[in-house]
């Protein structure tokens, strides 16, 4: 299978909009510039784009704390998405949330939690209004391979099942849970392996390979919006820095990062996109662009000013909290 | 014929309102909130027709109206039912989760206290849940250890959970309309021992709003301030003591969190004597925040300090004689009055 140049473009512009803003996140950071907790979701750039790509901007999207790659792919708007991670008024979120909690339902991004694994649940409930309210809309759910041992999966995955909800589990399987390897969490080799416990299909795809990954990332959107079932996407990739920035991550054996170095999704992608008739004075357009565009939000993200101290009465309940 | 007898020929029953218990008060508010808004959905284990419609009834003849998709039986999967339910209600649905028992809603706590309640914070008033989840407990049947606690203080600890128990068939009716309503996840703890209760049938769209406490009694010399299962109790100590020329003031707060401090305190400014009694532990319980408010407010109005009453310290106990022994006491009850009558300064 192939790509046509509209769709490549499309997940070469979302995967590029994410590794950039990964950049500057963590020149910003580095600098002190910015002091958060931050996840870095370097090496997982691609699975996510071209997941997104096969989406409706309507579609919803539930993802967890190492989520901000999934929530650019959507769409998020980027000045909203900073201001949020700077503690701003102006964020998605009014400053309340943070990079893990940020939501932004005029994307589809309904959730994103920081408990691994209590996203699956919550995107059954998204897929079963949809399934009830028949508005053909599909709910994305994504975590990492570190989530698939807790209850919370297992429940899920059976319920979607036992539904036949339009839900996607798309488990970005970045070969560790915090600090701890796959092979010594899990003792099945691979994760796909638990969809056919549920009766459920499975596909594993290599998440590096951007026409691989959204052939499975668009079948399994034609099926869920077809009304036959969910599909658990086993995305192979990597997480090429620590459990979070600035985290020690020498407990991966050389070899391991030799092997990730090789398998870096956006040199192959860029390659692919050379492959495709794409110049690379295009590309260097495309980027320079979002590179604009990125400086323009975080200007925007650090000119805005800091949430109000009367906020904490806020949105507890709808009604206000007395002072 | 004597004039009663007259009056119930020409009249016949027609005077008489029809008598609910409070499985059919629950049942005909949730009946009558499906009907209303489409978005209204049950999700919970052995809900359905085929299950017989709920452990208790209180679904009962729903699907047959409503269907499967709006009648979820589910598996026994309470962190799955909780989370579909919080989802769901993301999007503007109104689902409502059946928990059989309240003591297994503590395996479903990280989808209730970290997104139910803190989702609409988190999103900076982007999302809301409005959800309800209905669960039941009770002591006094022999279910012992894990089949019988009240656990609203755990709740009510969490900014975001409103926290409802009726004390009666029509409160039920109303309460459950006015929870479902709700733009906010509440808890709607039912007790089994209630289930029975008739009262006179409030009729259909009856509502009692949340976060307003009842005078089930009016009285002048202590205010005794309870909710749920208790208020019975309550109750009958009231009348007890009314004997003996202690006018005691029952409140039924209905709403358990955020409670209705502004009927509180004036009963408590009125009689300057006030008693907390849940069935819950008493220790930690929410009869603590009540006394303290209560301290804090009135401090220099109040005549004795305030007394607290709750279940003992232990696990819910199975053998009747521990269980009678654990759960709090007429006499107890009583005590605790006339120890703030007799306080002296």
């Amino acid at each position: 299978m192939s790509l046509d140049r509209d769709t490549l473009l499309d997940i070469y512009t979302r995967t590029m909009k994410v590794a950039r803003f990964d950049e500057k996140m963590r020149s910003l950071l580095m600098s002190g510039k910015l002091a958060t907790i931050y996840y870095t979701m370097r090496g997982q750039e691609l699975v996510t784009s071209a997941m997104m790509a096969a989406l409706n901007q309507d579609d919803y999207l539930v993802t967890t704390y190492r989520g901000q790659h999934d929530q650019i792919a959507k769409g998020v708007p980027l000045d909203l998405l900073i201001a949020e991670i700077a503690g701003r008024a102006t964020g998605t979120c009014k400053g309340k949330g943070g990079s893990m909690h940020i939501t932004h339902p005029a994307t589809g991004v309904m959730v994103t939690t920081g408990v691994v694994g209590s996203g699956l649940p919550i995107a059954n409930g998204l897929a079963l209004s949809s399934q009830n309210r028949k508005d053909g809309k599909v709910t994305v759910t994504c975590f990492g391979d570190g989530a698939t041992n807790i209850g919370a999966f297992h429940e899920a995955m059976n319920m979607a099942q036992l539904y036949k909800l339009p839900v996607i589990f798309l488990c970005q399987n970045n070969r560790y849970g915090e600090h701890t390897a796959f092979a010594d969490h899990t003792r099945v080799d691979s994760i796909v392996t638990r969809a056919a416990a549920y009766g459920m299909k499975g596909v594993k795809v290599d998440g590096n390979d951007a026409v691989a990954m959204y052939a499975a990332a668009k079948e399994a959107v034609d099926r869920a919006r077809a009304g036959e079932g969910p599909t658990l996407i086993e995305a192979m990739c990597y997480r090429m820095m620590g459990h979070f920035f600035g985290a020690d991550f020498s407990y991966m054996p050389p070899e391991h990062i030799e092997e990730m170095k090789a398998e870096d999704p956006l040199p192959k992608l860029n390659a692919l996109m050379l492959e495709h008739q794409f110049t690379q004075a295009e590309l260097d357009a495309i980027v320079a662009k979002l590179e604009a565009e990125i400086e323009a939000a975080v200007e925007f993200a650090f000119s805005s000013p800091f949430p109000d101290a009367d906020e904490i009465r806020k949105d507890v309940f709808e009604e206000e909290i007395a002072a | 014929m004597s004039e009663a007898e007259t009056l119930e020929a020409v009249a016949p029953r027609a005077k008489k309102p029809k008598q609910i218990t409070m499985v059919q008060a629950l049942n005909a508010a949730i009946d009558e909130a499906m009907a209303a808004d489409e978005g209204v959905i049950l999700l919970g284990e052995d809900v359905g027709a085929k299950q017989g419609g709920g452990v208790f009834k209180v679904s009962s003849g729903l699907t047959e109206k409503y269907g499967e998709h709006r009648i979820r039986a589910t598996p026994i999967s309470e962190q799955a039912i909780m989370g579909a339910c919080v989802g769901a209600a993301l999007t503007g649905m109104r689902p409502i989760a059946e928990i059989m028992l309240m003591n297994f809603v503590t395996v479903a706590m990280d989808q209730i206290v970290n997104h139910a309640a803190k989702l609409r914070f988190m999103s900076g008033g982007q999302t809301n849940v409005p959800m309800v989840i209905r669960t039941t407990t009770g002591v006094g049947v022999g279910f012992g250890g894990q089949h019988s606690d009240m656990l609203e203080a755990w709740f009510a600890h969490v900014p975001g959970l409103k926290i409802v128990t009726p004390s009666n068939a029509a409160d039920a009716r109303g309460l459950m309309r006015s929870a479902i309503e709700c733009n906010d996840p509440v808890i709607f703890i039912e007790n089994i021992l209630c289930y029975g209760l008739k009262s006179d049938d409030p009729g259909t769209d009856y509502r009692v709003p949340l976060g307003q406490a009842a005078i089930a009694r009016e009285g002048s010399d202590v205010s005794l301030i309870t909710y749920g299962r208790t208020v019975l109790d309550a109750l009958e100590v009231a009348e007890t003591l009314a004997a003996e020329s202690v006018s005691v003031e029952v409140i039924d707060l209905r709403t358990i969190a955020p409670f209705d401090e502004a009927t509180v305190t004036a009963s408590v400014r009125k009689t300057g004597r006030a008693v907390v009694l849940h069935e819950a532990v008493r220790a930690y319980g929410t009869g603590a925040e009540i006394a303290s408010r209560l301290h804090e407010s009135l401090f220099n109005e109040l005549k004795a300090p305030v007394q607290r009453i709750g279940g003992a310290f232990s696990a819910v106990p199975m053998a009747s004689v521990l269980e009678q022994a654990w759960i709090p006491k007429k006499e107890e009850i009583a005590a605790a009055i006339r120890t703030t009558m007799d306080w002296k300064r």
